[in-house]
């Protein structure tokens, strides 16, 4: 099985360039998607700085769930671009990300979660997504293996899917580093300061000037935006995951309970990944594993698909979500701070939104439009209170 | 020259897989984990994780401080759900 490119294509060794037009803090999906659209655009003069290996982070530890389903516009319209990103990433890559689009089937459990789900079909209906709401039946006729006893109602959309998250890294990698881009593993950035119109950033490989910063850190960019000042209100949160042994390919869509977050799809290789919201007090950002997930999510599963009772599991891992207040992403230039653009707080949701996330922002900085998303999306919202909460919020 | 000896027996890692990565300057365990699969099988790298670690200690130059093997992720053998269905809270 090969994951990887095939691209002899070396990340960047030695010390960063001395001066660059733009530095990206994390090379995670984000940072390097938008690196790779940037150097599309031209503008090549682009450094990427990753505290670790590729996928160490978040966008090598999520489920690779990628849908349309959500209940504000604003999301729902961008991941149906991103999802049409998706389709096409493996051609214009070259490289294959395991894409599948079997859909994402919504479960709920109480009668009060019928209204929810059925405002938020009409939404995604009016944006042009075809969700439809289903019967138990008509979901157990999708899914035959699912108690739908447990069930009261459910919402599928056809077009939603999941892919593979680590050969998407490699990708965006390779294809920025063959346009010229530096690509940084292992370097970590101990300081930022302004300089001139600028800044300066000091790493642990040498210096690095550079005219803007991104700060594409994910559960790191607190940390980050806090060497120039800047709060954030985002913070890291704990979330495990596990996978099953392989099994023969028999489940089509992503299931996902709306009372638990209870979520499971069955990957390309056969395996069952699957997670479920646990509560975590925990501070600071934990990738450590609890006996408490795989109670938590082995009877909720069991109970749903009594049939998965003697599925074994291989392995659980956990990921940090950046968790920001209104379930939305903080983007854009902070107050004060020209030139410092952020791109973090999407809650557990960052690789799916990535896609188009990385075009829009690419798009903004080449100096061509600004969508509207890096309006609505500042920092400023939380302190004037503009805010519009996202409840499709899972795992 | 393709080596097909394999590796990593869980996911049909080559010899030549290996090398193919650290060739491309991905010279640690996690990262020939992410890049190949090795490890991510059902003997979670009890099998394979040894022959890893010699081939990322020779492209260090010999130097074996550097290997460090990946997060041994639980259960440490496969379990059926039911019996954590069964479990306490913690």
């Amino acid at each position: 099985m090969k994951r990887g490119s095939g691209e002899d294509i070396q990340p960047t060794q030695g010390p960063p360039k001395a001066k660059c037009e733009i530095a990206i803090i994390g090379g995670g999906v984000m940072g390097l998607g938008i690196a790779y659209q940037l150097a599309k655009r031209g503008i090549k003069d682009v450094v990427v700085l990753e505290r670790g290996y590729l996928a160490q982070g978040a966008s090598g530890r999520n489920g690779g769930g990628v849908r349309m389903q959500w209940s504000t516009e604003q999301n729902v319209r961008l991941m149906q671009q991103s999802i049409e990103l998706c389709k096409s990433f493996a051609q214009e890559i070259g490289v294959n990300v395991w894409f599948r689009q079997g859909g994402y089937l919504f479960l709920a459990k109480l009668e009060r979660e019928r209204a929810i789900m059925e405002r938020n079909v009409e939404l995604q209906n009016r944006c042009g997504v075809p969700t439809r709401m289903m019967t138990p039946e008509e979901a157990g006729a999708l899914v035959p293996e699912l108690d739908i006893k447990k069930i009261v109602c459910a919402c599928y959309n056809p077009k939603d899917g999941v892919l593979f998250p680590w050969p998407f890294l490699w990708g965006y990698a390779h294809q920025a580093l063959k346009r010229g881009v530096e690509v940084h593993l292992f370097t970590n950035v101990d300081a930022i300061t302004r300089d001139g119109g600028g800044f300066k950033l000091t790493t642990s490989k040498g210096e690095v000037r550079a005219k803007r910063v991104i700060n594409a850190a994910g559960a790191w960019s607190p940390e980050v935006a806090r060497m120039l000042g800047v709060e954030l209100p985002n913070k890291p949160h704990r979330h495990e995951i596990l996978s099953t042994e392989p099994l023969k390919p028999f489940l089509t869509p992503m299931v996902s309970v709306l009372s638990s977050g209870l979520y499971f799809s069955q990957s390309m290789r056969g395996e069952i990944v699957t997670g479920i919201t646990v509560e975590d007090h925990a501070q600071g950002i934990q990738m450590g594993s609890r006996l408490k997930f795989l109670t938590t999510l082995a009877r909720e599963m069991v109970s749903l698909v009594p049939r998965f009772a003697d599925l074994k599991v291989l392995r659980q891992w956990a990921g940090p979500y950046d968790v920001s207040p209104d379930g939305h992403p903080i983007l854009g230039e902070p107050p004060g701070v020209p030139g410092f653009y952020l791109a973090c707080g999407f809650v557990g949701h960052g690789f799916m939104m990535a896609p188009i996330i990385a075009q829009l922002y690419a798009e903004w900085l080449a100096g061509g439009h600004k969508h509207e998303v890096f309006d609505r999306c500042r920092l400023q919202r939380f302190a004037e209170g503009k805010i519009e909460k996202e409840s499709m919020i899972l795992g | 020259m393709s080596n097909k000896a394999i590796i990593c027996r869980c996911e049909d890692v080559t010899l030549s897989d290996v090398q193919h990565t650290i060739s491309l300057g991905y010279k640690s365990i996690e990262e020939v984990k992410r890049y190949t699969g090795l490890g991510t099988g059902p003997c979670e790298g009890k099998e394979c994780m040894v022959h890893c670690a010699r081939m990322v200690a020779l492209a260090n130059g010999g130097d074996e401080s550097v290997v460090l093997p990946f997060t041994s992720r639980p259960p440490v053998q496969p379990v059926p759900l039911a019996i954590f269905a069964r479990g306490e809270e913690e």
